[in-house]
């Protein structure tokens, strides 16, 4: 037994990922190693062997991912990790499996970047790749955990999502959360949700591989299984097939944008607290939240109320829930081990009236509870 | 070619699929009819043929045969096929490219598939140019050729595949022309018959890019060039000093027996499962 089920165990984040990954039931592997990633590679090559299941070291991350979407459609479930540069070169087969609908999971431990950046070191800079570094228009599903639980929950989630929504799922654990250590009681098996790799069950020539409702996506065949279908990344209609003709474009688009936006709170996962009564508000994710909680608490020591806004699901953006509950606040900071991404999605849903307040830290290392009381009683 | 309509319907989306998009004269589709009959002689049921392929005109293969088909990313074909053998070894994988997709950006890929011995067919189409998108050089270009981006001519060097993938470690290495069709339907079939990576370079014309810019006529010259400039591995010997000069030498180069990646690894999770045992 790999999974510890039932037991409470020390572990580490990436640790949690590579478990959660074999809960999941994960079939296939392929990475290139990159800090602060590598012991989720190293982990899964451990595992997986014992499992029967399959697991590659590939020439470097394009061949990683390309080899991924190639195993997710011969039927495995498929996995790969990585971080800042390696998630550079994923780009490419990311566009793809959006493109193509194929269900894999990306783990991607941000550190330090532009370049080689910080190796060994915390950030979030990364959260607008994920969200638009592939060309073209693409949907993305991208979580973001800020502890070793979640890291082991997000990742089932992610191979749910993906297999649900059949697209690509990215986990973003800043490298804090990749490489922390903690307490876990790790669940009952039989209390774990995990949604199996759906199978078609039309006849032969009826199957068609691509769904042509706007919001719901038909379950996907595997190579070998008797249905034969054509994958490309050009342009192409229902079976498969390239094609140029406007309202097949226009219909695959639209499809590959509304099978998300269509079904938003499948995938909305926010945490709020005291943010209805809160005048003030940390929007934070990933690690930055916890520090958002301890200053939070401080705060609260010296008679300050601040509520907290934390998005678990990073994309799909919660647009609405942030409307409906952060657009009439006086001010709303946004601590980012970045020089500010994500609050340009707070500032586009909030009105000009509410101030939003960037907090940034660019050194690698976290942002500490102290740093954010003291920018909130700069607020205030 | 009469024998050839049979397996059109067999093996060819011939309803939906064509006119196919290739150029009046062009050599890819030859190949991929010593494909189609190599695969009818080895007798694979199509649900268990997979065809990867990267970007470009010999990439665009795979949309016309009746198999599980994968168009991937240029340059990619092998390790998206990398990840279906792994993901499910009882498939068939061959990845068709071209020389630019094989060699170029794909150059990382090709090595590393010979190195790790990966049960997989690659089938290069070397036209000496990048033909889908106007005839720039590649890696196989002959030093001197003109291309839209050597309009002075090659001044690089190029590639010989097959010692490439000799060196790097394939188990069955060949060359055939699209001029020696049967010879090409044999070394397919060889290569498909065998475990581990094996490749079959099928030099073809380009006739449109390759071949307008280098003067060297209409298809039916190409083919006349790929016929006069080519000699069998197996007349080597019969030939004097200089009467090979110029001439590039067709044959299987590498055909040697090697643990192929998937016994490898099928062993591999043996013996971890061992380990896993005693330790317990
Ligand atoms: C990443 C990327 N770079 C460039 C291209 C443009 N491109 C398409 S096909 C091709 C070269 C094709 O040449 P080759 O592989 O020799 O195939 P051929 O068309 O000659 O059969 C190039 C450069 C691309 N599709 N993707
Ligand atoms: S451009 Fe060259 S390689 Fe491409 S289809 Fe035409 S002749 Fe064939
Ligand atoms: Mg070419």
């Amino acid at each position: 037994m790999i999974v510890p089920w039932g037991e409470t165990r020390l572990v580490q984040g990436n640790e949690a990922v590579a478990l959660g990954a074999v809960a999941a039931n994960i079939g296939f592997f392929a990475g290139y190693p990159i800090t602060p990633s590598t012991e989720i590679a190293e982990l899964l090559a451990q595992y997986m062997p014992l499992l029967d299941k399959k697991w590659i070291q590939m020439e470097d991350e394009i061949a990683s991912i390309s080899a991924l979407i190639g195993g997710r459609l011969a039927g495995s479930k498929s996995m790969t990790a990585t971080s800042g540069p390696g998630f550079s070169l994923m780009q490419e087969g990311l566009g793809y499996a959006c493109m193509t609908e194929v269900p894999i999971v990306v783990v991607n431990v941000m550190r330090g970047g532009p370049s080689t950046g910080l190796p060994t070191q915390a950030a979030q800079g990364d959260v607008m790749q994920a969200r638009w570094g592939a060309h073209g228009d693409h949907p993305v599903i991208a979580l973001a955990p800020c502890n070793v639980k979640e890291c082991f929950e997000l990742t089932i989630r992610a191979f749910n999502l993906s297999e649900t929504f059949r697209t690509p799922v990215i986990l973003l654990p800043d490298e804090i959360i990749g490489h922390m250590r903690e307490r876990v009681v790790f669940p009952l098996k039989e209390d774990v949700h995990v949604v199996p790799m759906p199978v078609p069950d039309v006849p032969v020539e009826w199957y068609e591989h691509y769904h042509e409702s706007t919001s719901n996506v038909s379950p996907m065949a595997s190579f070998g299984s008797g249905y034969r279908y054509h994958v490309t990344g050009l342009l192409h209609d229902k079976h498969g097939f390239p094609t140029r003709k406007e309202n097949e474009v226009i219909a695959k688009m639209e499809r590959l944008k509304h099978k998300i936006t269509r079904r938003l709170d499948e995938l909305e996962d926010v945490q709020m607290h005291n943010v209805e009564e809160s005048p003030v508000i940390i929007f934070a994710y990933g690690s930055v939240y916890r520090s958002a909680l301890a200053a939070q608490a401080i705060l609260k020591k010296k008679r300050k109320t601040v509520g907290i806004f934390r998005p678990v699901t990073l994309w799909p953006f919660p647009d609405r829930t942030v409307k409906e509950m952060l657009d009439s606040k006086d001010v709303i900071l946004v601590p980012e081990l970045n020089q500010g991404q994500m609050i340009h999605e707070v500032e586009r849903m909030t009105r000009d009236s509410v101030r939003v307040v960037p907090l940034h830290r660019i050194d690698g290392y976290e942002i500490t509870p102290e740093e954010i009381v003291d920018a909130v009683m700069e607020v205030i | 070619m009469s024998a050839t309509i049979p397996y059109e319907y067999k093996y060819l989306r011939s309803k939906k699929r064509f006119p196919h998009v290739w150029c009046p004269g062009c050599g890819i589709g030859i190949v991929m009819g010593s494909i189609i009959r190599a695969v009818d002689t080895m007798g694979w049921d199509k649900d268990d043929i997979v065809m990867v392929s990267g970007i470009g005109c010999t990439s665009r293969m795979p949309v016309y045969v009746d198999f599980n088909t994968l168009h991937a990313t240029h340059g990619r074909g092998l390790v998206f096929g990398t990840g279906v053998k792994m993901a499910n070894p009882k498939l068939n994988v061959m990845a068709v490219m071209g020389d630019g997709d094989a060699l170029a950006i794909g150059g990382n890929h090709i090595i590393h598939a010979a190195r790790r011995n990966i049960d997989i067919t690659a089938i290069i189409v070397n036209n000496n140019n990048y033909g889908m998108t106007g005839g720039q050089f590649s890696p196989t270009t002959p030093p001197g050729a003109r291309t839209s981006t050597t309009p002075y001519g090659m001044i690089e060097p190029a590639f010989d595949v097959c010692k490439l993938m000799d060196g790097a470690g394939a188990s069955f290495v060949a060359r055939g022309t699209v001029y020696h069709v049967t010879e090409l339907d044999n070394m397919i079939l060889k290569a498909f018959m065998k475990k581990g990576f094996s490749v079959v370079e099928a030099l073809a014309p380009c006739p449109t890019n390759f071949g307008r810019a280098n003067r060297l006529g209409g298809p039916v010259e190409m083919m006349q060039i790929l016929k006069d400039n080519t000699i069998n591995i197996s007349q080597l010997k019969a030939m004097k000093p200089g009467q090979t000069d110029g001439k590039i030498v067709r044959g299987i180069f590498v055909d040697r027996d090697s643990i192929s990646y998937m016994e490898r690894y099928e062993a591999l999770c043996e013996k971890a499962k061992k380990a896993a045992e005693a330790k317990k």
